[in-house]
């Protein structure tokens, strides 16, 4: 990057800076866990039950050095990419159905909306009916708590696609597929996203319920077994691993979407962004940021 | 065939609807030996709201029509029924003799708003008609940057339409409208919403871009000089219908506003239009 004498980044907007502020946050939250829980904090809320964050951290070293903890990883990351990539395809597939066929709209609209109402979890039943074994009652549950998310998304972002797009492409020659190509989805791309992220989420919930419920490995059902047993440190390792996780995906999710839609316009004001005093004083216009700039000016090159 | 076009167009503004047949049936003898665009007895609008009325006209091949009319009178209607998108609720639309099915990459759509897809870079819009047709990737990609060049956006071909100029997204929406090499260009107001200055560089660039390519142009625009400068004819609508169609005297002029065939037509025009 060359150096710009104009395009000073304000304090706040400093890459560096933020990445500090993210992670003193963190040490703040973990601060006062370990506050509250070593004094023995005894108010409304009770933490002299609570394990320490030194009692967490010792028992996280323990479980890493076993095999089960990452069996229960791989397992838990398993069930949550197959059910979470089952239910991207089939919401997304179901969603551009209903929003552009009349016909699926009808016959499958409305069962769609009757069980979209169930939460996931509460088809535990269904599933240990339905499924031969517990594994795949759990991506069911799964794929199914991210499925409609991703459904209603998609089938807003398509509707609300603007009609010259289609109408160009029409007058080209293009045919359906063409259009379902072309400008259908990767016009709704942004939508999709959206339900895309929600959906990794609600996963995250649902995967860790059902393995409380019915699993054999898996982090949710480390975490039950340990509480069951009472071994309060196992539960918080157990519960630290699921929010690492779950932050992990769903940014990989984020990135992900904003990878694929980088055409977005996106407007030139920077949340927070203020030219640094001595520019605000002379009266200099605000800064644009140079990363942002340089990469904007680089040619984009074909996406579809 | 353009003056009898002419002749009968305004013998129907002038006549009533008993007239008609006989109009109607010297425009069918004159579709089947010509080619171009064709409307016979044509309503048009939405089902249950028609528009414009009785419409009877010929575009000769290679001609630029131009279409005005106040706003409202039907002008986008004519234009998306001859794209094909919007059926004939009566008569007949033809394209070179054969009634129109639907939308065809014979029929190209120049629209007012911005139609370029957002997520593609302008050159990857203009290559969009080209995949269409089922061109290899090369030569598309070649064929796209000529014709980019052609409408003066060599520098811009990798950008997306966001990040240039309204007037550089209608010239790369033009050069993708020209680059499926149709036989008939469909212009809506493409140019309203440019100012005074881009608009006029826009007109000497689509006079330019057209020559050669033999089109038939179809020309939508409220603006009764872009009409009379870019038009071979000029077609007036107003209060649904058709009300004539004037030949507009050649070589086109911007600046000749005093030759007096030209102020009487002018006038002509804007009288008929404001009554």
């Amino acid at each position: 990057m060359t150096r710009r004498p104009v395009a000073r980044r304000p304090v706040t907007g400093h890459p560096v800076t933020r990445y500090l502020l993210r992670a003193a946050s963190l040490a703040a939250a973990l601060g006062l866990w370990q506050l509250l829980t070593s004094l023995d904090v005894n108010l409304w809320l009770r933490f002299s039950q609570f394990p320490t964050v030194t009692d967490v951290a010792h028992a996280f070293v323990d479980r890493l050095s076993g095999a089960d903890y990452w069996t229960d990883l791989t397992d838990s990351l398993t069930r949550i990419v197959t059910g979470f990539l089952l239910a991207a395809v089939l919401g997304v597939a179901t969603g551009v159905l209903v929003a552009r066929s009349r016909l699926a709209e009808d016959t499958l609209g409305p069962v769609l909306e009757v069980i979209r109402p169930i939460p996931a979890i509460a088809l535990v039943p269904v599933a240990i009916l339905l499924f031969p074994s517990n594994e795949q009652g759990i991506v069911f549950i799964t794929c199914t708590a991210a499925y409609f998310p991703v459904l209603v998304s998609t089938r807003h972002a398509v509707r609300a696609l603007t009609p010259v797009w289609e109408e160009a492409v029409r007058t080209m020659g293009g045919g359906r597929w063409r259009i379902l190509g072309s400008v259908v989805l990767p016009g709704a791309l942004p939508g999709i996203f959206g339900g895309l992220s929600v959906g990794i989420g609600v996963s995250w919930i649902c995967v860790i319920s059902a393995e409380m419920i019915s699993g054999q490995y898996g982090v949710g059902y480390r975490t039950w077994q340990d509480y069951t047993i009472v071994n309060y440190p196992g539960v918080f390792v157990g519960m630290v691993t699921i929010g690492v996780l779950g932050w992990l995906t769903s940014t990989a999710v984020e990135l992900l979407g904003r990878r694929l839609t980088h055409w977005l316009p996106r407007t030139s004001y920077v949340p927070g962004a203020r030219p640094a005093r001595r520019e605000r004083e002379r009266g200099a216009p605000v800064p644009v940021p140079t990363g942002s700039r340089t990469k904007e000016d680089a040619p984009h090159d074909q996406l579809v | 065939m353009t003056s009898s076009s002419d002749v009968r167009s305004l013998s129907q503004a002038t006549s009533q609807p008993t007239t008609q047949a006989t109009t109607q049936a010297t425009s069918r003898t004159t579709s089947r030996t010509g080619a171009g665009l064709a409307l016979h007895g044509v309503t048009l609008g939405r089902p249950g709201a028609p528009v414009l009325d009785a419409v009877d006209l010929d575009v000769a091949p290679g001609e630029i029509l131009t279409v005005v009319g106040p706003s409202g009178c039907g002008k986008s209607t004519l234009l998306r029924t001859l794209a094909g998108l919007l059926p004939a609720l009566d008569g007949e639309v033809s394209q070179d003799g054969r009634p129109l099915t639907g939308p065809a990459a014979d029929r190209a759509l120049i629209f007012q708003e911005d139609a370029l897809l957002p997520w593609r870079t302008l050159r990857a819009n203009v290559e969009l008609p080209l995949a269409i047709k089922g061109l290899p990737r090369a030569e598309r990609r070649e064929q796209a940057e000529s014709w980019l060049t052609r409408v003066g956006l060599t520098e811009q071909s990798r950008q997306l339409p966001h990040r240039v100029s309204g007037g550089q997204r209608q010239r790369a929406q033009l050069a993708r409208a020209l680059a499926g090499r149709p036989r008939a260009v469909l212009m809506d107001e493409p140019f309203g919403a440019l100012d005074a200055q881009t608009r006029a560089g826009m007109q000497d660039l689509l006079v330019e871009v057209l020559r050669g390519t033999g089109a038939t142009v179809v020309f939508v625009t409220h603006d009764v000089d872009e009409a009379l400068f870019l038009g071979d004819r000029v077609a007036l609508l107003g209060s649904g219908r058709l009300t004539a169609v004037r030949d507009v005297p050649r070589p086109r002029d911007r600046t000749a506003h005093d030759d007096p065939a030209r102020v009487a037509l002018r006038r002509d025009v804007l009288s008929s239009l404001g009554s």
